[in-house]
Order: structure tokens, then C-alpha cells, then sequence
């Protein structure tokens, strides 16, 4: 047991090198994000279905849109308060949420989702493309 | 591994188990999970069993009376421009009689049909081979309507699609088209670098009861209906006048009829 100073020492090294993030980035947490509701949104009060299920779940409502839309040529909506809505992200959605780069943007940014809607889809807030 | 009597019997009765519990846990993972939500078909949209179209191709004289027709649809599906050929983009487009109707092989042919231009766009075949050879099933054909539509979303960019359509209806896109739109309808998406693309014959125009915008463009020379309804004025234009398709041989059943 002659070498126990070394490894010791060895093993502090590296568990210091290894959480190397953890302290380096401490206290440095990036805000949470603060997407701005437009005036048209806030005017509308409630989006398609509730607050907090599109909060979480808005991905898979446009996915289940995009098939009903492409698929089974069915286009409306139909949320269960019985309230009727066109399917589409460019003419619906973005109809309210005129700016993607205050609402969708902030989200998307913070948690580094990359999302290719975008590519096709325009987004109507900016000018001329 | 231990087979006594008691673990195989243990086995099946397991396996049993788990077979009966598949609907149960089917049930819990249809998207129809939330139940009050449905979606339903605008309440002016156009229905058909099959969508078809009839050109009176002897209404056009020079490739000039297409030109607005194509204009609309360049316009209304935000169709890029591109200077070099091998990257064009085509939904509908002018052609030559010769390249229309290559297995039409009459000699000494009236020279007024050869030399009309004639207007050419997918043929949303009744058996097209295209939705085949799709691999992601990204281009198929719909049971609703019988348009052979694509969801650019699933497409890779393989272009087996390409190779399998006999009218060559199908154009990739090899770069980003955007910059190459003249005039951005923003009521409608673009496409990306790397998936294909066709005529959708304006499935979202129907949706809001709207003809297609060629037919609405064409003055009457392009007709639309359904080919399955005996009183629509597509099947009226097909009983009054002798009409051509392409490449009907190959057997693909294509549903845009040529009045020549």
C-alpha cells in the first residue's frame, strides 16, 4: 500500500477533469425561454385544444393533422368543445402566431430542437423570402 | 434449460397472457386516444371516387394559349425557375404531339394535330406504378378521391418514383428551390433540397371547392370531373368525343383524356 498517496491523487484528478461541465457551466444555466404570445393569439384566448396539451403535445396534433390532411383528404378540425378548424400550419397556426421567431423560436432554441417544418412551410411573419 | 413440465406449462400460460393483453394495450396506443377530437371534409369540398381531367386539345392553337394555364399552377404551387435544364421543376407543361403519344405510330398524320402543342401533366393513373416503387410510401394513391398525391414529408429522395413513372411526371428537386420562386404564395408551402415532386391536382383546391387552377385558367378547354359519376362532364366529353390517352399499353390507366 505504498502507492496510495498516488492513487488517490490519481483518482481525485480525475474526478475533477471528469466533471469538468458540471462546475465549469455552474451558475451559468441559460434562462428558462418566455415565448410572447401574439396580440391575435392572446385576442383568440385559447388555442385549438388546451393550453397545456398543446404545450406538450403539439408536435404529435400536427403529425396527426398532416395525416388526416394528406391521407384521408379530411382537412377540418374539429376540437372537442365542437369548435371547427382548417388543418394547416401555415394558415391556421401561423395565423395567430404570427411571429415564429418570438413563439415557436424560444422553445425550440432553448432545448435545441431542430425542427425542418420550416424548410417547406413559410413563415408568413418575416417578408419577402 | 431446465423443460420440466411445470416451466413449459408456465411458458404457455405466459405466452397466452401476453397474446390476450394485445388489444387491451392496442386500445391504449390508437392516436384516437383522445376521443371528443375528429376530423372531418370541409363542407364545400369537391368529391369524386376518381378525379379525372379532359383536354380539348383542339381549342389551343400555339404554345402561347398554354402559357397562362401553366402560369396559374407555376404560381399557385410556388414552382421554382431554374435556368438549367437538369434541375427544372414541372407540374404541368407543354409538349409535342411526338412526345405525348409516342406509341401512336400513324404515318402521314393530319399535320394540324401533329403540330398542336399539347399540354401534359401526371396522368393520376388508376394503377400507377410510381406509388410501387415508393419505399416510404411517401407517394400513393388515395382511396378517397383517387389522386396519386405525395407527403413531402416522408419522401427520401430516392427517386425510384421517378424512374418508375412512364410520363416522366415527376422532377426532384437537386437544390434548395426557394430562391428560384418568382412569386411566393405564402397560402402555400415549398419544397426542400432532395424530395420529388408533382402535380397534386390541387387537392387543396378541391378541399375548399375550387377546380384545379389549369382548369380554371384554361377558359373551358380543360374539363374535370369525376370519372366514376355517369352525369359528370368529364363522362359527357368522353360519350361525345373519340379521345387518346397516353401510353395506354402499358396498362397504368391514366385518367387525363386528350380530345384531338
Amino acid at each position: 500500500m505504498n502507492d496510495k498517496k498516488y492513487i488517490l491523487g490519481g483518482l481525485l484528478i480525475f474526478i475533477v477533469l471528469f466533471a469538468f461541465p458540471f462546475w465549469f457551466n455552474l451558475g451559468k444555466a441559460a434562462p428558462a425561454p418566455n415565448p410572447v404570445l401574439s396580440e391575435k393569439a392572446k385576442a383568440a384566448g385559447k388555442c385549438v385544444m388546451p393550453t397545456e396539451f398543446m404545450r406538450a403535445e403539439h408536435m404529435k396534433l400536427l403529425g396527426m393533422w398532416r395525416r388526416s390532411v394528406v391521407r384521408h383528404a379530411k382537412r377540418e378540425f374539429i376540437n372537442p368543445e365542437g369548435k371547427q378548424y382548417t388543418m394547416s400550419l401555415q394558415n391556421t397556426c401561423l395565423n395567430c402566431h404570427d411571429n415564429k421567431a418570438k413563439f415557436c423560436d424560444k422553445c425550440h432554441d432553448y432545448a435545441s430542437v431542430d425542427v425542418y417544418c420550416w424548410d417547406c412551410h413559410i413563415d408568413k411573419s418575416k417578408g419577402e423570402e | 434449460m431446465d423443460s420440466s413440465r411445470r416451466s413449459v406449462l408456465k411458458f404457455f400460460g405466459l405466452t397466452a397472457l401476453g397474446l390476450a393483453s394485445r388489444p387491451v394495450f392496442n386500445a391504449f396506443a390508437t392516436e384516437h386516444g383522445h376521443s371528443a377530437m375528429h376530423f372531418e371534409k370541409g363542407a364545400k369540398a369537391l368529391k369524386a371516387k376518381q378525379w379525372a381531367m379532359v383536354i380539348d386539345t383542339r381549342k389551343f392553337e400555339s404554345a402561347d394559349e398554354l402559357e397562362p394555364i401553366i402560369e396559374a399552377c407555376n404560381k399557385a404551387h410556388n414552382i421554382p425557375q431554374f435556368e438549367n435544364k437538369n434541375h427544372e421543376i414541372k407540374w404541368i407543361w407543354e409538349t409535342e404531339y411526338h412526345n405525348a403519344f409516342p406509341q401512336s405510330p400513324n404515318r402521314f398524320l393530319s399535320e394540324e394535330a401533329e403540330q398542336r402543342p399539347y399540354l401534359v401533366l401526371c396522368n393520376h393513373c388508376e394503377n400507377p406504378p410510381c406509388c410501387r416503387a415508393c419505399p416510404t410510401q411517401a407517394t400513393f394513391k388515395r382511396e378517397s378521391d383517387g389522386i396519386v398525391i405525395m407527403d413531402f414529408h416522408r419522401c427520401i429522395g430516392c427517386r425510384f418514383c421517378m424512374a418508375a413513372c412512364p410520363f416522366g411526371s415527376r422532377s426532384f428537386n437537386f437544390r434548395d428551390p426557394r430562391p428560384f420562386i418568382p412569386e411566393l404564395n405564402k397560402d402555400y408551402p415549398t419544397r426542400m433540397k432532395g424530395v420529388v415532386e408533382k402535380c397534386n391536382f390541387c387537392a387543396e383546391r378541391l378541399a375548399k371547392g375550387l377546380e384545379p387552377a389549369c382548369v380554371e385558367a384554361s377558359e373551358g378547354a380543360i374539363v374535370f370531373g369525376d370519372l366514376y359519376d355517369p352525369e359528370s362532364e368529364v363522362r359527357k366529353l368522353l360519350r361525345e368525343n373519340y379521345t387518346i390517352r397516353r401510353k395506354q399499353s402499358l396498362g397504368t390507366e391514366p385518367c387525363v383524356y386528350y380530345i384531338v
